[in-house]
């Protein structure tokens, strides 16, 4: 999956995107061209841009390889949702 | 160990994954290890509509923490194996 497009879904229920540079044992992610797709129910989706990341494997639920073809096919301001819920350990 | 062997076995067979943020993944088993991260292949988003975080996503791997349930086929479960399996575990081998 290296030098592939990812998009991740961590514990706190964010979705990033990004390519992936570098990974370890422990899934911590080193993500570049990182920006977070934030859903809601009333907008269509927002992009925040980060730049390169590094996220802490503790933090990571899902990691998704993006299919581009896929990806051009969507229409991000018309997608609305409800935000992805924490993950909630113990329950 | 001995999950780990038994998803081992569960390769190339559809299941459902429930994390606990519940959302819910069908895909065929790709491959599994030993912290019980997944990985699932053709992926489907149980409740699409109300997930639409993954439409373009074929492929994922699932860390083993997340997971709630893994929801198996039917025939995927050889009850007498997997009872001598536990049987011999919690006797400590």
């Amino acid at each position: 999956l290296l030098a592939e497009l990812i998009s991740v879904i961590t514990n706190d229920g964010r979705n990033i995107v990004g390519m992936l540079k570098g990974y370890d044992q422990a899934t911590n992610l080193i993500i570049d061209e990182s920006h977070e797709r934030v859903y809601s129910t009333t907008t269509g989706v927002e992009q925040h841009v980060l730049g390169l990341y590094i996220i802490r494997g503790d933090n990571i639920a899902v990691v998704g390889e993006l299919d581009d073809e896929m990806e051009s096919t969507l229409d991000l301001t018309a997608i609305k949702a409800h935000p992805l819920k924490p993950i909630q350990h113990g329950a | 160990m001995l999950f780990f062997s038994y998803f081992k076995e569960l390769v190339g067979k559809e299941v459902t994954v429930e994390l606990k943020n519940d959302l819910a993944i069908t895909g065929v088993l790709h491959s599994v290890d030993q912290y019980l991260n997944i990985k699932l292949e053709n992926i489907k988003v149980v409740d699409e509509i109300k997930y639409p975080h993954m439409m373009s996503v074929k492929n994922c791997f699932i860390r083993g923490s997340v997971v709630r349930y893994v929801q198996l086929p039917v025939d995927g479960v050889d009850v007498e194996i997997l009872h001598d399996a536990t049987r011999r575990e919690a006797r400590g081998n």
